[in-house]
């Protein structure tokens, strides 16, 4: 019930954004995201709504990080 | 997105897996407390990777599971109403409640719909201005900012007839209650998408005063078990924080937009958790200014509730005290298809998910 997945925003609409989550178009809300949002921003959202701006950058430290060896 | 399936490779996941068991030197009993985690668990596979001296304990982090009986009988008691429409998430139709679902009510005639979200069920409203349209609002920090959003602009826009029966939970304070009553847990895997809202900072006491280690976890496997290796190592160390495994989906500070619609809605009351009892200021009830939309007006009188079916132990499980294949009606009496006690039905439900992911052969 706490699933949120990643949306990619293609057009915005005041509150309203047109976001490919998985290849399907759906119309979210971005009253409650936490940062401001544009067109190529990817966003988390959760049962119609944005809860989060994701950052490329940590993304790709997490997976830095998780390729490293450790303990040998 | 590109990234979450650079977060699937299998690679990736083996390599943590490695460094988990060469960090590992005593048994572990690490609790997940997200129903979304025991599936991702499951799912992946990924206890078939781990040492055998990590335990994962699933916990009380599935909204329909910890739904009292009690207030599942306020919302059948709001199906049997003249001119309603009850809209609900799927999960709930087949929780039981002191005499049948609401998937039974449904079949006596109730007028019960299913949605995906919350704004469906504002539609519904719209459609059938002659009907009072109540939404079953179920679910934690993740859910409860979308639905203080609804309601603000169901005031603004009149939507006079839309109601809900506000079942929200806070999730921090009932770990604090969990370590309150003592448990043999060393470390929490804690929720991703409920920390995108409230942040990690909630979670230091269960750090602090508890000394027990907490990791906000994200929900892909090389996020799982990341998460795991990271509790690991502060266990290994002596250390006990809050650290964020899940740096692209939550920050510290949580969402302060989300968190300030919340506040602007909801009030904290004390909630009955199902397995757990009443926790303080754990329940969100509809401020006075927006009491119009409270269903609870609705309810004019006492409604009295069963106790819990014998032999059920969804309190056991959710407390992480037992594995749900340690329950005497596991599999037997307590089924999907017939679910007992509601960690059954809910498709994140601890017992459903060992269930599919056939334990049950290995009870």
């Amino acid at each position: 019930m706490c699933l949120a997945i990643p949306a990619l925003i293609k057009e915005i609409d005041g509150n309203r954004a047109t976001a490919d989550v998985g290849g399907a178009m759906r119309e979210i809300s971005l009253e409650i995201i936490d940062r401001t949002a544009e067109i190529g921003d990817y966003v988390l959202v959760h049962a119609g709504f944005a809860i989060h701006k994701l950052e490329e950058k940590e993304a790709l430290e997490t997976l830095e990080l998780m390729r490293k060896v450790f303990g040998q | 997105m590109k990234l979450s399936s650079a977060f699937r490779e299998s690679d990736l996941a083996r390599n943590i897996a490695a460094n988990i068991a060469r960090a590992t030197t005593r048994r572990y009993n690490l609790m997940e407390f997200c129903g979304t985690h025991t599936v991702a668990i499951f799912r992946h596979g990924l206890r078939t990777l781990l040492p055998e001296e990590i335990n994962l304990v699933s916990g009380p982090g599935c909204p329909v599971c910890v739904t009292s009986r009690s207030d599942m009988d306020r919302i059948l008691f709001l199906a049997d109403l003249p001119d309603t429409i009850v809209a609900t998430y799927g999960d709930m139709m087949k929780v039981p409640g002191s005499g049948m679902s609401l998937s039974e009510k449904r079949a006596r005639g109730a007028d019960v719909r299913v949605v995906y979200s919350i704004t469906d069920a504002v539609e519904i409203a719209r459609a059938n201005p002659a009907s009072r349209v109540i939404f079953n609002a179920v679910g934690f920090e993740t859910t409860a900012p979308s639905t203080a959003a609804v309601i603000r602009n169901a005031r603004r826009e009149s939507t006079d007839n839309f109601h809900i029966l506000s079942l929200h939970k806070v999730t921090p304070p009932v770990v604090l209650a969990l370590l309150e009553g003592g448990t043999a847990v060393d470390g929490f895997l804690c929720p991703g998408h409920v920390c995108s809202i409230i942040g990690s900072r909630p979670l230091e006491p269960v750090a602090g005063a508890y000394k027990k280690p907490c990791v906000v976890t994200g929900f892909e496997p090389a996020d799982v078990l990341q998460g795991i290796l990271m509790l690991v190592r502060q266990l290994e160390d002596g250390e006990s924080r809050v650290d964020i495994e899940y740096t692209r989906g939550v920050r510290p500070e949580g969402n302060a937009n989300a968190l300030a619609a919340m506040d602007e809605v909801f009030c904290r009351v004390t909630s009955d958790w199902r397995g757990i009892g009443e926790v303080e200021a754990t329940g969100l009830k509809l401020r006075e200014e927006f009491a119009s939309f409270d269903a609870e007006q609705f309810i004019d009188r006492e409604i009295r509730s069963d106790p819990d079916p014998p032999g059920c132990q969804c309190g056991e499980v959710l407390r992480g005290e037992i594995k749900p294949t340690e329950c005497a009606l596991f599999a037997g009496a307590c089924t999907p298809e017939s679910p007992v006690g509601p960690c059954m039905v809910s498709s994140e439900g601890s017992c459903a998910t060992y269930y599919q992911y056939a334990e049950r052969t290995r009870k």
